[in-house]
């Protein structure tokens, strides 16, 4: 297997609070993590670490052996990205849009043309191309943001709560497109939603408190409770201490 | 090199997606023509010489600048674009001096569409076109100056309102630091060195200089070394608060 993305010791902190504290995870090709975690347990600073937005206080990471540190561009060039929220920009037309992120990753010409047909083609944008991008749904708008992250069929794809928002059409799509793409990428998607890591991932981790909690597959997950359950009681027993009985 | 250009050609589209654009050029060269003609006195003075017309361009760019440049990173940074385009494989600068320049560019074709001012004084008189010409070169460092100040001061928080006044706060006490009003404050107690040296740092007597058709390389470097200043100091701010 090949190792795509490794965290080490990661740690990001704001001030007093440690939003990252250090992380240890790799994520091999053809897998899709479910990077798990409530809110404000770190999923988008890590997210942001691994995408170049952020420094980390200490530790780094490596994307496909690049170092994010020392050698920040290249760790950029292999990774797409969706932030979360999916920001655009609004006054622009799709097609303007990715004309834009397709010359800034170095297409040019009849290739820049392509690549963004064969991006609107793959995710639904093709009668859109020409509307301004403030004016559509949130689903067109996701899909933009999709639509630019794997623009360079990069071999990471970061993407941080894709199908937050959608309705369960959308999500049904976004969900088979990411299977669709999964053997041939390393696919790291933070989300709350649990029911999206039973659809798509092959494996979990949840975060709490900036720490790794837990990590395996669904399966795994789920011996961590005593008694069985669902995924959202093994979560809440993972990140609260609280066993279902205690919560219901 | 390409990253620079391609950034700059999106944030030139950008301006002139909506008609704010088209108002600003129209305000720009409205102003200065009615600045030239009223406040100039342009035919009373008899003279076949834009002196007056240009004399009014720092007070036009005090507040027509920083309104230009103070989009540049707080709507990114507001609407989280900043995210977006950070985390492409580009360098801070590059996003900075992409900006920059279509910034830059904007105030060249607003500056440029007031050449019928330069063909009317051609059609009434005589005048220095060699003085004129590096006038308009002058006027348009100073509002590269401007800007630059402009965008780190956009760098500098997420409300446009607040980059616009911090900007042309900045902006006036670099056109006032060769007056009294400003360099007043300082005398008797800051040794007079000092005080030369702030006076040094006037855009309005470099520009002045300038616009009487001396061309003192001393002025041009003043003004190509506050741009860089201010673009540097605007890709460490940038670097520094993307994320807060």
């Amino acid at each position: 297997m090949t190792v795509m993305v490794e965290l080490d010791h990661l740690s990001r902190s704001f001030g007093e609070l440690r939003a990252v504290d250090g992380i240890n995870l790799t994520v091999n090709k053809g897998e899709v993590l479910g990077f798990l975690g409530p809110n404000g347990a770190g999923k988008t600073t890590t997210m942001r670490m691994l995408a170049g937005f952020l420094k980390p206080t200490s530790g780094t990471a490596r994307v496909c052996g690049h170092d994010i540190l020392t050698d920040g561009m290249r760790a950029k060039q292999m990774l797409g990205y969706l932030p979360e929220g999916s920001p655009t920009y609004d006054d622009m037309t799709v097609g303007a849009f990715l004309r834009f992120i397709a010359e800034i990753r170095g297409y040019t010409g009849s290739e820049r043309q392509s690549r963004v047909d064969l991006v609107a083609q793959r995710l639904a944008l093709t009668d859109v191309l020409d509307r301004p991008i403030e004016l559509l749904s949130k689903g067109y708008r996701r899909r933009v943001g999709l639509a630019q992250s794997i623009l360079h069929d990069p071999p990471v794809l970061l993407l941080d709560e894709p199908t937050d928002g959608l309705d369960p059409n959308q999500k049904h799509e976004v969900r088979t497109l990411i299977a669709a793409m999964a053997p041939e990428k390393a696919i790291i998607i933070s989300t709350h939603i649990l029911e999206e890591v039973e659809a798509v991932c092959t494996r979990a981790v949840i975060i709490g408190h900036g720490k790794l909690l837990a990590d395996g597959t669904a399966e795994q997950l789920r011996a961590n409770l005593p008694g069985g359950g669902s995924l959202d009681d093994v979560f809440r027993f993972i990140t609260t201490g609280n066993a279902p009985q205690a919560a219901a | 090199m390409n990253h620079i250009r391609t950034i700059a050609k999106r944030e030139l589209s950008a301006y002139f997606a909506t008609p704010v654009a088209f108002i600003f050029i129209a305000i720009f060269v409205a102003l200065s023509g009615a600045f030239n003609f009223y406040l100039g006195h342009f035919f009373d003075r008899n003279q076949a010489s834009l002196e007056g017309f240009f004399s009014y361009h720092p007070w036009l760019y005090l507040l027509l600048v920083p309104a230009v440049a103070m989009r540049l990173w707080a709507e990114e940074r507001k609407s989280g674009t900043i995210e977006q385009l950070l985390t492409l494989p580009i360098t801070t600068a590059e996003a900075v001096l992409g900006k920059f320049l279509a910034a830059w560019l904007f105030c060249g074709i607003a500056l440029a569409l007031t050449f019928p001012m330069w063909i009317t004084v051609n059609v009434l008189g005589e005048p220095d076109n060699a003085a004129i010409a590096v006038s308009y070169i002058g006027s348009f460092l100073m509002s590269g100056a401007f800007l630059a100040i402009g965008i780190c001061m956009s760098a500098l928080t997420r409300n446009q309102i607040v980059a616009f006044i911090a900007a042309a706060v900045t902006c006036f006490v670099f056109i006032m630091s060769g007056l009294d009003i400003v360099l007043g404050a300082f005398r008797g107690w800051v040794t007079p060195a000092l005080v030369d040296t702030l006076a040094s740092f006037s855009f309005l007597s470099r520009f002045s200089s300038l616009t009487r058709g001396v061309v003192d390389l001393r002025d041009i470097i003043f003004f190509a070394s506050m741009m860089a200043f201010w673009l540097f100091t605007a890709v460490v701010v940038v670097d520094v608060k993307k994320a807060a």
